[in-house]
């Protein structure tokens, strides 16, 4: 007998054919084209950070941002969607699909779109060098707890809201700053000292400081335990969110 | 009993539905009749009060129950971007079904619904009779022991209504328990065996169409207008034609048990309707004795 879980898993799947050529383009081929024109034409002039050159030194970063995107891009009107019009969580509330269910199938997919593209953007870094340690295999599972470190929460946060203005808002004032402080195009010790706190609580800079130790063969600025911690707060805390506003949303 | 914050939308209600019953809740749009099937579905749980369904409590069993219903809700939420044959084999799968077992499934029911031509057509183009029926036929994918039917056929042209209640009639002849809701008369007389009379939350009458008619109403009804006469100054006039005379606001309703006689009265007094019609007594009937109102303005 199927899962639950599986099944509702299979029904995001079967809509991502339908889509998945648009997504392409955003989520594989334009982190890697980035990477090149920023690593190799911006690498060019500042020539390199602690004595690795630019693109080696982007390349984890932008490999972390390549999941923190997806993982906050694909929580936000697609699960709005899906309660407000699609109204599929209420189709799935009527059978023996529980919310954990309905949580565990979704995440699950965003967790694929994020494996796939960033294991496409490792292949292609380690094509041209920008790997250097075999940590680097460790990154995709870095990349999968800081997906749902994201992900969990936007989603809670979709499932909350009764209109996609509120996305903007996000994107706004919470996801670029997060992406523009947290040590993917510079070092965070560039930042002044008020605002780099705000890189500590960014689940990002926690991903991206674990892979460049990763790929670069080196320790992370706080203990691994430490970094991976902050990200597992976020995981659990944005799962318990999500379970409750989906119940609350689909019990009334 | 349901409350919302401090609106109660269900107040107390006692009904129980026997299986192989076809089963209806009627009243106007507000009375109750959704929350009350939100509830029988093991979505929404009562406020206060005590509810079976097959047997089992929601509160404990809700999944083992959901496994066993089939639900059509009020608002459509079919899968726009998927096919129509995909809407069925996904939804088959949330109940267990293997993936080969899915699509045996739903070729059977693409078959009830008539709807196999359509089967690789997306669902956003279809009509809203076609959306429904595919709505009827999803739920129908696990079996279940216990259909549910939320104003199934609102918005529907007749045709569609029509082609509708024959699938729903072919459902209760394989001998499917339904309980639907609907604020159409003739929807509840041709499809359920028994009913409740709902109004603000509250059920005002019960039983079979026919025993409702005869308690409530009289065998025949005669609708009379009478052009740019006001119909309350006229009732006077009519005093004893019949059992009992309604003016509306258009035309006045004369219960009787003989038509024709009330109406060779009416003339004999020498009013001059400028239409006369009559009919059959009807639920809509039975509701405006009770409520003093009418279901559907
Ligand atoms: N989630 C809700 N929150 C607050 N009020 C609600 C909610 N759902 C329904 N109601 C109110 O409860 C009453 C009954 O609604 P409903 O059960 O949908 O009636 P019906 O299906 O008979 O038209 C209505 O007045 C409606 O506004
Ligand atoms: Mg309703």
């Amino acid at each position: 007998m199927a899962h639950p879980t599986l099944a509702v898993l299979e029904r995001n799947l079967l809509l991502y054919r339908r889509l998945w050529r648009a997504s392409v383009f955003s989520s594989v081929v334009l982190p890697v084209l980035f990477v090149l024109s920023i690593g190799l034409g911006v690498g060019g002039y500042v020539g390199g950070i602690g004595g690795t050159d630019y693109l080696s030194w982007i390349v984890p970063g932008v490999l972390a941002s390549t999941a923190f995107q997806i993982g906050v891009g694909e929580c936000t009107y697609t699960v709005l969607g899906d309660f407000r019009w699609v109204r599929s969580y209420h189709a799935m509330r009527a059978t023996p699909v529980d919310i954990w269910d309905m949580l565990r199938g979704w995440l699950l997919y965003v967790l694929l779109r994020v494996e796939v593209a960033v294991v496409v953007f490792l292949v292609v870094s380690a094509a041209f060098g920008a790997l250097h340690s075999p940590w680097a295999l460790v990154t995709p599972l870095v990349c999968a707890l800081l997906g749902l470190a994201v992900a969990a929460p936007v989603t809670a946060f979709a499932a909350t809201v009764e209109h996609d203005s509120y996305f903007a808002l996000l994107f706004r004032f919470v996801m670029i700053p997060s992406t523009l402080f947290a040590g993917v195009f510079f070092p965070v010790e560039q930042l002044p000292g008020l605002v780099r706190p705000l890189a500590y609580v960014s689940p990002l800079w926690h991903a991206v400081e674990l892979c460049r130790a990763a790929t670069l063969g080196g320790a992370p600025p706080w203990p691994v335990a430490a970094h991976v911690a902050c990200l597992a707060v976020f995981a659990v805390a944005g799962l318990w969110w999500a379970n409750r506003a989906f119940r609350k949303r689909l019990e009334d | 009993m349901k409350r919302f914050g401090d609106f109660t939308a269900v107040d107390g209600i006692d009904v129980s539905v026997a299986p192989g019953e076809a089963f209806g809740f009627l009243g106007p749009n507000g009375a109750g009749k959704s929350s009350t099937m939100r509830m029988i579905a093991c979505v929404s749980m009562p406020t206060a009060g005590e509810l079976r369904i097959l047997g089992k409590d929601p509160a404990v069993h809700g999944s083992e129950i959901r496994a066993r219903l089939g639900v059509c809700p009020q608002l459509d939420n079919l899968d726009p971007d998927l096919s129509v044959r995909e809407n069925l084999t996904t939804y088959a799968r949330y109940f267990g079904l293997s993936r080969q077992e899915a699509r045996r499934r739903a070729e059977e029911l693409l078959e009830f619904a008539q709807l196999t031509e359509k089967a690789a057509s997306q669902v956003e183009p279809l009509s809203g009779g076609m959306k429904r029926r595919l709505t009827i036929a999803r739920a129908m994918v696990n079996d279940p022991d216990l259909v549910l039917l939320d104003e199934p056929t609102t918005g529907l042209d007749p045709q569609a209504r029509h082609l509708l209640w024959e699938r729903l009639f072919r459902l209760k002849q394989e001998g499917k328990t339904l309980v639907l809701t609907t604020h159409y008369m003739d929807e509840a007389e041709q499809l359920c065996d028994r009913l409740v009379v709902m109004d603000g939350g509250r059920i005002v009458a019960e039983g079979s169409p026919r025993a409702l008619i005869e308690r409530y109403s009289t065998a025949e009804v005669v609708e009379l207008r009478f052009g740019v006469l006001r119909p309350a100054d006229l009732v006077g006039k009519l005093e004893g034609v019949g059992e009992r005379v309604d003016p509306l606001p258009d035309r006045i309703l004369v219960y009787t048990g003989d038509g024709d006689a009330a109406v060779a009265e009416v003339h004999r007094r020498g009013l001059a309707p400028s239409s006369v019609l009559v009919r059959r007594s009807s639920l809509e009937d039975v509701f405006l004795h009770l409520t003093g109102r009418r279901l559907v303005d």
